[in-house]
């Protein structure tokens, strides 16, 4: 019996076998950060809403902090959007309903949309509240917004407390929603 | 004299700065559909899945393609304009995400990935022309010798009968 030569198998080095187990996790965390970013919902009602800020097409820069004691009301609408017309002249109907007591707030926040035709569109429905573009989307994608128009209702202690998807049929609606926040 | 030559330089002075003027005010050829695709091709319909701007048929899209225009004529560069759509719609409009942060996983993972495939598989080729491991001995028991064959071979013999 005749035996040939033996050789040890190689092996990887030890710095290898760390880097690769690192580059793997890190991999990995990065997933379970993307999914768990993704699979966290909309904000529910009753949940404390998140600070946003937002600058009106005047330039003037809005933080939702600035209310703290007020019910903010807001809406995400675009020019292109034909179920936010519907709505339009309501909800400023219900923002000059409030307007004298200053304890509402209404903010329009224009979602992917063109300046110009945002501004055409208030024009054209006669909105006088502050309205401005969703930078980024930055606002849209905190509230997890599906379409427009959707309006979120923030009571006094910055809570979510109503949430409308599609457009409200009447100003009504609108204060019957709002006027019991109030009287809390 | 003196006022003459004063009243001339005067009017030079008024003359350079109308020229400078109407120089100013030269009207910006309107940018081409092309000029216009170009950046357009770069973006991605802030509201549609997945469809490039230059190729996006809604009324919407068509209207972020003048918005292009209107800011070409404003005289902003390709990479403003770019910047304008960041702004306006998000990181997602880009057609390449931008390098920073996070997003340099997309740049970097590829290449590390390559990199590691590159190493594992010429170990693989390396290993494959390695001598045969020491758990394997080689023997000449293969080469039964004639007489030994013989023997077997009579011994079966002597069994079946």
């Amino acid at each position: 019996m005749n035996e040939t030569a033996v050789t040890e198998p190689r092996r990887l080095p030890v710095w290898a076998i760390v880097l690769s187990l690192l580059i793997l996790l890190a991999f990995l965390a990065l997933i379970g950060w993307g999914l768990k970013r993704s699979m966290s919902g909309p904000i529910t009602v009753g949940q404390k809403v998140p600070e946003f800020q937002m600058t009106t097409f005047d330039g003037e820069s809005l933080r939702s902090t600035d209310f703290v004691g007020k019910v903010i009301v807001l809406n995400f609408w675009a020019s292109w959007c034909k179920p936010c017309e519907q709505e339009a002249r309501e909800l400023e109907e219900a923002y000059q309903y409030y307007k004298d007591t200053g304890k509402v707030v209404f903010l329009g926040l224009a979602y992917v949309d063109t300046e110009y035709n945002s501004k055409e569109y208030l024009k054209k429905f006669g909105i006088t509240y502050p309205n401005g573009p969703d930078l980024r989307t930055s606002v849209s994608q905190m509230f997890r917004i599906r379409g427009v128009p959707e309006t979120y209702i923030i009571d006094q202690s910055g809570k979510l407390a109503y949430v409308k998807i599609g457009p409200f049929g009447s100003t009504q609606e609108i204060i019957r929603v709002i006027d019991p926040l109030l009287s809390r | 004299m003196r006022r003459a030559h004063l009243w001339i330089f005067l009017g030079l002075v008024i003359l350079a700065v109308f020229a400078q003027v109407g120089y100013a005010q030269t009207p910006v050829p309107t940018p081409s559909d092309d000029e216009v695709n170009r950046i357009a091709k770069q973006l991605y319909c802030p509201v549609c899945e997945n469809v490039p701007l230059d190729v996006c048929p809604t009324q919407a899209c068509n209207e972020w393609r003048e918005l292009i225009r209107q800011k070409l004529i404003e005289g902003l560069t390709e990479e403003q304009i770019k910047e304008y759509f960041v702004l306006h719609y998000g990181d997602r409009v880009l057609a390449e995400p931008p390098r920073r942060g996070l997003n340099w996983v997309v740049y970097i993972l590829p290449v590390v990935v390559f990199l590691i495939a590159v190493i594992v598989t010429v170990r693989v080729l390396r290993s494959m022309r390695k001598p045969v491991s020491a758990s394997i001995v080689s023997s000449s028991s293969a080469e039964i010798d004639e007489e030994e064959l013989k023997r077997i071979e009579e011994a079966l013999k002597q069994e079946r009968e």
